[in-house]
């Protein structure tokens, strides 16, 4: 059979030999998810420096000279650029995709190590070009991180000689070099799997990844193709968006573009975005809430049919992003009606992680309380998705902080909420070791109060009407006085935040020394990444045997067991030499 | 963007389709114990990672070119435009020499078809030959396609001067990197095969996802023809 053939293989193993084709240029899919975790975190820092600058201007306007309206705009671009797309984009589907898919799934490693090794060194040259950015003249594009034509590439936006260029190119660097990991993952999980691994016993985890990767394989060509034509209208004068428009008093050489082109085009790419960041999300957070609660996933099934539904729904809502663009009307109906339609696989989503929890012997731990945190957040962006699903709602409501609000709950805080859940779980498969306890639970409690702390706030902030994207509000009348003592407040709580990111990274090196060892299986769990002969697994992951899979990954508090799980790979009583037999002779 | 959301549509139930043929509806907590003819079946017989990888990049950039064309279609579409007097889209005079790469790039296809079918019948000989004419076609193919640019250029349809001529340059010049990748392929697959350098069925397969890259890159580009075409 040749599925055995290509799992079994040894010559793909390229094993390594010195300490750079190990640690440097390594085809290890383990270290190759460590380089993008750690480059992905590293500028996610940056990230995070951008919108504490952020902050202190709207906390405390006047008060800090190096902030003008020029530098606050490319802060705000490259926040949001960073953090959606170099941040959590590389760290779910590069850094947990890359570690988890050969190990869950029961793979040596990637089926095309090679390529997976470029697609890391191609993501970091995005990254490099994109930190390029804030060294050339002009600095970076402020153009927001929709990149709107026309004013993102018109002479008057900050980084419109420079910026947006190195925006552009940064962009289809790392969409080559995700279109290379994707393939991996895709490929490894179809044609990769262990014996006995059938999708249908795949951990969430792995279909979440998976299911991403593909809405990420679609989507991103959509980011690809503005990003090419918009390069165009920048350097050869084309007009595939740009109107015939006055820039600084006189008239451009472009005529009869179509800026409402760009919009659809972007928030193509852009809504199934959302969803590449959260399916990962909601896999991993399925897999944490099952193990620490020791209870088997409520209603498997029906998690992976959700998982599939919101991936296909996630490609016939883009439009809800444009009600206000001036697109025609009735295709706000259409649209409004798909996305509340969403609605229901993830709903049926929470009510699983719920009922999962119910009756489950709930262990605090950290992982699950940033599950948990997860849930909270998730259900909270999920209901003012509802408000901004309908036109007539988000009409009034578009452009202020609400949606800032809303999406930062939904699609920030929550991802990142299980992208720390996600370390701490894996942090010992990964290091030998565990994590700190105390910081971990001090990092969990600074986090989950001081984002709400910063974005509950903000609901209200919108709903007065208070502008997005402003550097400063001025005199408005329906402003009130308050509202400055409350963007205060804000700013202090995100100080907090952005402070409590720093002991999660001391943590994530105090650790690596000084951490509990932690043994193989640590959390009791059952799915293949627990069950490796050796913690952290070494080059080829499974030694000379492959792992034997007889069960699904969710056997917990299963009765008549000495302990309360059984891993995957464990033969039934009485099975063990017909299993090797069978194996013999494939 | 009907074309857009038909095509994700398609590839979506492509995949929905293959993937309930793996039995999406077993009920995996009452399946415990060793495989038997069921899980078997939910492994499904693998093809190799290469073959799938292919497909799965074609999927990807079909999504890509669907999305061009789609862009391209919103574009040029009447609708965009409401005053008549504003409407910039002026067609160009398609360079009679596209009707002739375009025929080279289908001897190229056949070529390649030629050279697969002798490396299934092991004539490694014949098909080495079928595969060198295949590729030498293809770059006749993008050597004619520079001519047409240079053609258009000379009659002053310019990138900047038009919608219409800009995307006649980018489409022609997206495919053509496609087909230059391709030929990159190519050139490492020859290579292997003069030098004997992999196993036989490495080889063979080599050969045979070229060609399937090179009939899918042909449908392409007839596609983006037909589209130039009725400007």
């Amino acid at each position: 059979m040749s599925y055995v053939a290509i799992a079994d293989q040894h010559v793909h193993l390229h094993d390594p030999q010195t300490f750079i084709t190990k640690y440097v240029w390594s085809q290890d899919h383990k270290v190759i998810a460590i380089q993008y975790m750690v480059t992905a975190m590293a500028i996610g820092l940056v990230a995070i420096g951008l919108s504490v600058i952020m902050r202190l201007q709207l906390g405390f306007p006047g008060t800090f000279n190096f902030i003008n309206p020029s530098n606050y705009y490319q802060f705000v671009t490259m926040h949001g650029m960073i953090m959606v797309i170099y941040l959590l984009t590389a760290l779910f589907l590069g850094g947990f995709g890359n570690y988890l898919i050969p190990l869950m799934c029961g793979a040596r490693d990637m089926v095309f190590p090679y390529l997976n090794m470029v697609s890391y060194w191609v993501y970091l040259l995005a990254v490099l070009v994109l930190v390029a950015s804030f060294f050339v003249p002009g600095g970076p594009t402020g153009a927001g991180w929709t990149l709107y034509p026309p004013q993102a590439i018109l002479a008057g936006t900050p980084g419109a000689d420079w910026g947006i260029t190195l925006m552009l190119v940064s962009l289809v660097i790392f969409i080559i070099g995700f279109t290379m990991g994707g393939l991996n993952y895709v490929v490894t999980v179809l044609q990769a799997r262990c014996r006995g691994m059938t999708l249908m016993r795949m951990p969430l985890s792995v279909w979440g990844i998976f299911t991403a990767t593909i809405l990420a394989l679609l989507a991103f060509p959509a980011l690809l193709v503005s990003a090419i034509m918009m390069s165009l209208d920048n350097h050869l004068g084309t007009s595939f968006f740009m109107p015939a428009i006055m820039s600084l008093g006189d008239p451009t050489e472009h005529s009869g573009g179509s800026p409402l082109l760009f919009q659809h085009l972007f928030w193509f790419f852009g809504h199934p975005e959302v969803y590449i960041v959260a399916l990962p999300a909601f896999g991993i957070v399925s897999d944490l809430i099952s193990i620490h609660a020791r209870r088997h996933i409520f209603g498997y099934r029906m998690m992976v049919w959700a998982i599939l539904a919101i991936g296909v729904l996630s490609f016939v809502v883009w439009a809800h992003h444009m009600y206000v663009s001036g697109m025609n009307p009735y295709f706000g109906f259409f649209f409004a009606t798909t996305t509340l339609i969403i609605a229901i696989p993830t709903a049926i989503k929470v009510y699983n992680w719920v009922l999962t929890l119910w009756r489950g012997d709930v262990h605090l731990t950290i992982p699950m309380l940033f599950a948990i945190g997860f849930v909270f957040t998730f259900i909270n962006g999920g209901l003012t998705g509802l408000f901004l699903g309908n036109v007539t709602v988000d009409v009034p409501l578009s452009d202020t902080f609400f949606v800032v609000a809303h999406f930062h709950m939904v699609m920030g805080v929550s991802p990142v909420l299980v992208v720390c859940g996600a370390i701490y779980h894996w942090y010992p498969k990964m290091t030998g070791r565990m994590a700190n306890e105390a910081l971990g639970r001090l990092h969990f409690w600074l986090t989950f109060i001081g984002t709400y702390a910063i974005f509950l706030p903000m609901h209200y902030l919108g709903i007065l009407g208070l502008p997005r994207r402003y550097f400063a509000m001025g005199d408005t009348y329906f402003v009130p006085d308050s509202v400055q003592s409350m963007n205060a407040a804000i700013s202090i709580a995100s100080l907090f935040v952005a402070a409590a990111q720093l002991i999660f990274l001391f943590n994530l090196v105090w650790s690596l020394k000084y951490g509990k060892p932690a043994g193989g299986n640590p959390w009791r769990a059952t799915s293949l990444e627990w069950q490796t002969p050796e913690t952290p697994p070494r080059h080829g992951n499974w030694g000379p045997e492959l792992p034997v899979v007889y069960r699904w990954a969710y056997e917990y508090g299963a009765p008549g067991n000495k302990e309360d799980f059984v891993p995957q790979n464990q033969p039934p009583d009485g099975h063990t030499a017909v299993a090797l037999g069978h194996r013999r002779n494939v | 963007m009907n074309l857009i959301v038909a095509t994700v549509a398609l590839l979506a139930g492509i995949f929905v389709w293959w993937l309930a043929a793996r039995r999406l509806t077993t009920r995996s907590w009452e399946r415990q114990g060793s495989f038997d003819g069921r899980d078997a079946a939910g492994m499904g017989a693998r093809p190799a990672p290469a073959r799938m990888g292919l497909w799965v990049f074609m999927g990807v950039a079909t999504s890509f070119f669907a999305l061009f064309i789609t862009a391209y279609l919103m574009r040029m579409s009447p609708h965009l435009v409401q005053d008549v007097a504003l409407r910039d889209w002026r067609p160009i005079a398609e360079p009679g020499i596209l009707w002739f790469n375009t025929v080279v790039l289908v001897l190229s296809s056949v070529a390649m078809q030629l050279a697969s079918v002798a490396m299934r019948r092991e004539q490694v000989e014949p098909a080495r030959s079928g595969l060198i004419v295949g590729g030498a076609l293809a770059l006749a193919f993008l050597v004619g396609q520079w001519f047409a640019w240079q053609q258009l250029q000379a009659a002053g349809y310019y990138a900047a001067g038009n919608p219409a001529n800009a995307f006649f340059y980018v489409l022609t010049g997206l495919h053509g990197l496609h087909l230059l990748g391709g030929l990159v392929v190519w050139g490492r697959t020859v290579s292997r095969l003069s030098r004997g350098s992999a196993g036989p069925g490495t080889l063979r397969l080599s050969v045979e996802l070229c060609t399937v890259y090179w009939h899918y890159l042909l449908v392409v580009w007839l596609v983006l023809f037909g589209l130039l075409m009725i400007t």
